[in-house]
């Protein structure tokens, strides 16, 4: 008797899957419906980023890092401009880094509630994105208002922020606090007890705290597995370390935990916002030194060195100290970090940018082996994977 | 030549006319409830639905309907031709056959045959060759593996549909459907088998391949399963006779369990409303549930579903035939056909 040949069933998930959370793409290993192994296609959206930079002054290299996680960009930018400040020594003026503070946990809610919805959506609900799309709504609008963009804001810049906020914005910010809680308490009631949603979530995509930490995770994921790392209080950046907030740990590391993180993480990020609105002082926005930061309109109007600096600043840009500098934030998806290298130019001559999704992405094989193909869809879910950060 | 057109002719051109009487409000309905669906979703969802074509959007399935009809067909390069073309019909036209014997009022019915649960039960079951001729045909992975999930979960959830049948057949007696509405005169059936209705219409859910069962189409993992690679008016008939199985799965239920067209009490008011009205309500109650359920729902793993059709619903259908059984004996309520 001729011995049969079974082989596995290889399947292409993606890079045009809706699931697949942009442009990745897996090839699957399929044992039936069991994955043997997981295969992830990186590189679909490469767009230079990091040579880019290399090119561009300080300022002009800001708005790639809005382009990098294009769910979260301000936290992006936060990264760029403390490492560029760490570089040039100055400070940020208290009110400069309140609104910075502020704005990165607005991020943080838009970028939880877009995962956390869609994530839900991948395990089969669907009525959490549209719910959730609304709230995201108001929080663009903050964002527009603001900066003047919904999504691309290039708001945080070297020295401060762009400008001070529009008249009424922390009115309007404080009410919307008002009411969120009663959105997450309403997204919890669809999902949180539903059997369904349990069943497709507890006890999948386990790892370990050992194993998070060795493939180098971070963010939500590093704590869902019950490890107490978060960088705004581990090693505190602008005013976090006056800030008053919790970290949620989790305990089995699995998708259901990442889920109750990062909405236990948005009511944080919630208490964070309302003490910024409270203690916001009155002051500068962008540091004074008018080497770094544009001077007012109506000076370069009466004063010669005011209009050579806006001048300078404008073609030129400022020049940075060499030196170099790893500056890490806790960006919505965990460790987002520049590694900057200055060459006393006006031009970075290396900026490595650490993604926190590439390491999550890599362990995708590790987590999902064994499970069934819809528990890999929900695992990728959880993850929090945007792909403009992962390829750059 | 007069015998010829009284013996033939004439009845052949009026089971014609029945049934066109029965199939263009039906697909009215389909085209109606995909309608319905988009509201109802759009509301639970904080949004608005069609809105566009015609008043409230009330022109956006007949739009739909033509916009699928004018479409390029496409039939992949690697299928089986025959098969990728039969599958849709196979899966409308068994849709469309099932209300053949589906009696909207007393004595409003095509064909008003003995066996007829009986007759349901099997084209019902049919319907799942429709379903893996489409994904293997297609030759295409993700549509393979949508149709063989369809395939296990309908052929899992039908037995405890069974199950189900046999309990209220054994309180009606007949197998008729018009006999299994005229017994629910005093009550209804959802009543006393409450767990089996409830039991039923899961099953339902799972047999028309609806949230949180909708597996084959599971977008998340297959793309869209079983029809990913099917377009226009091939796409089209898979669409109907999908939601032409809700609407005969909603009648199922509301035959079995909710009367068929009894009003709720037999008083003055209600029962001046005509039979097929009440049906037509029960219908679209259940058809509400369904879309509901589907709001609000995540999907269930292939592996749970299996194990809700097998380990949960078939100990407990089975369990309730048995109690059933031995209650109508127990007690000597078997009704007359059974104890005559």
């Amino acid at each position: 008797m001729a011995e049969a040949l079974i082989k596995n069933y290889t399947l292409n998930f993606g890079p045009q899957h809706p699931a697949a959370h942009g442009v990745l793409r897996m090839v699957m290993e399929l044992d039936g419906e069991v994955v043997e192994r997981i295969d992830p296609h990186i590189g679909l959206l490469h767009r230079g980023t990091e040579k880019l930079i290399e090119y561009k002054t300080y300022l002009q290299a800001v708005p790639y890092f809005d382009r990098l996680d294009y769910v979260s960009p301000m936290c992006q930018e936060h990264a760029f401009a403390l490492a560029t400040e760490k570089l040039l020594g100055i400070t940020v003026p208290e009110r400069g880094q309140y609104i910075r503070v502020l704005f990165s946990e607005i991020t943080r809610i838009l970028n939880h509630l877009l995962n956390v919805t869609t994530f839900a959506l991948d395990v089969g609900a669907m009525t959490p994105l549209l719910w959730g799309f609304e709230q995201r709504e108001i929080l663009m609008e903050f964002y527009e208002r603001v900066s003047g963009a919904r999504l691309h804001a290039a708001y945080f810049r070297p020295g401060g922020v762009h400008q001070d906020m529009p008249a009424g914005l922390v009115d309007d910010i404080a009410a919307w606090a008002e009411t969120f809680p009663k959105f997450i308490d309403e997204l919890e009631v669809l999902l949180n007890e539903n059997r369904i949603f349990k069943q497709r979530t507890v006890d999948v995509g386990v790892i370990s705290a050992e194993d998070a930490l060795d493939w180098g995770f971070s963010g939500p994921m590093l704590r869902a597995s019950g490890v107490p790392w978060d960088l705004r209080k581990a090693q505190p950046y602008d005013v976090y370390d006056r800030m008053d907030f919790d970290i949620p740990l989790g305990k089995t590391g699995d998708c259901y935990d990442r889920y109750l993180i990062r909405l236990e993480e948005m009511r944080q990020s919630l208490r964070i916002i309302n003490q910024c609105l409270r203690e916001l002082p009155e002051g500068p926005v962008m540091t004074t030194d008018h080497k770094i930061a544009p001077p007012p309109r109506a000076s370069m109007k009466r004063s010669m060195e005011a209009l050579i600096h806006h001048f300078k600043l404008y073609t030129e840009g400022y020049h940075v100290p060499a030196g170099e500098t790893y500056t890490a934030v806790e960006a919505p998806k965990g460790e987002f970090a520049v590694y900057l290298v200055a060459d006393g130019t006006n031009r970075p001559y290396r900026c490595k940018i650490r993604a926190p999704g590439f390491p999550h992405l890599a362990a995708m094989d590790f987590l999902s082996k064994g499970h069934l193909l819809a528990d890999s869809v929900a695992i990728l879910g959880a993850m929090d994977i945007v792909f403009g950060e992962i390829d750059r | 030549m007069v015998d010829f057109w009284a013996s033939y002719a004439w009845p052949t051109a009026k089971i014609v006319l029945y049934i066109i009487a029965i199939v263009v409000p039906l697909l009215l309905a389909i085209a109606y409830l995909t309608y319905a669906e988009r509201k109802v979703i759009a509301a639970m969802q904080m949004r608005k639905g069609p809105n566009v074509v015609g008043p409230f959007g009330l022109l956006q399935p007949i739009a739909d309907g033509l916009k699928l009809l004018l479409k390029e067909t496409i039939i992949p390069a690697g299928a089986n031709r025959v098969v990728f073309v039969l599958a849709p019909m196979i899966t409308f036209i068994l849709a469309l056959v099932a209300w053949a014997v589906i009696p909207f009022g007393p004595g409003v019915v095509l064909a008003d045959i003995n066996v007829g649960i009986l007759y349901l039960f099997a084209i019902s079951s049919l319907g799942v060759y429709g379903i893996i001729m489409a994904g293997w045909a297609s030759n295409s992975r993700y549509a393979f593996l949508g149709a063989l999930r369809s395939a296990a979960q309908m052929v899992s959830y039908e037995v405890s549909i069974g199950f189900v049948i046999i309990t209220v057949l054994l309180c009606v007696g007949s197998l008729n459907l018009s006999d299994i509405v005229l017994a629910q005169q005093n009550i209804w059936f959802a009543i006393p088998l409450l767990p089996m209705f409830v039991v039923f219409f899961i099953s339902g859910l799972a047999e028309t391949n609806r949230a949180p069962f909708d597996l084959p189409e599971a977008e998340a993992e297959l793309v869209s399963g079983y029809n990913v690679e099917y377009s226009s008016m091939a796409f089209a008939l898979f669409f109907l006779g999908e939601y032409a199985n809700m609407i005969l799965m909603s009648a199922m239920t509301s035959i079995l369990f909710l009367g068929g067209w009894l009003p709720p009490v037999d008083v003055a008011p209600l029962n001046w409303i005509p039979g097929p009205v009440w049906f037509a309500l029960k219908i679209a109650a259940c058809l509400f549930v369904f879309l509901w359920v589907r709001a609000t729902f995540p999907r269930y793993r292939y592996d749970q579903l299996m194990r809700l059709g097998w380990k949960v619903f078939l100990p407990l259908s089975l369990a309730w035939v048995i109690i059933t059984a031995g209650v109508l004996v127990a007690m000597d309520w078997l009704p007359d056909t059974i104890a005559g």
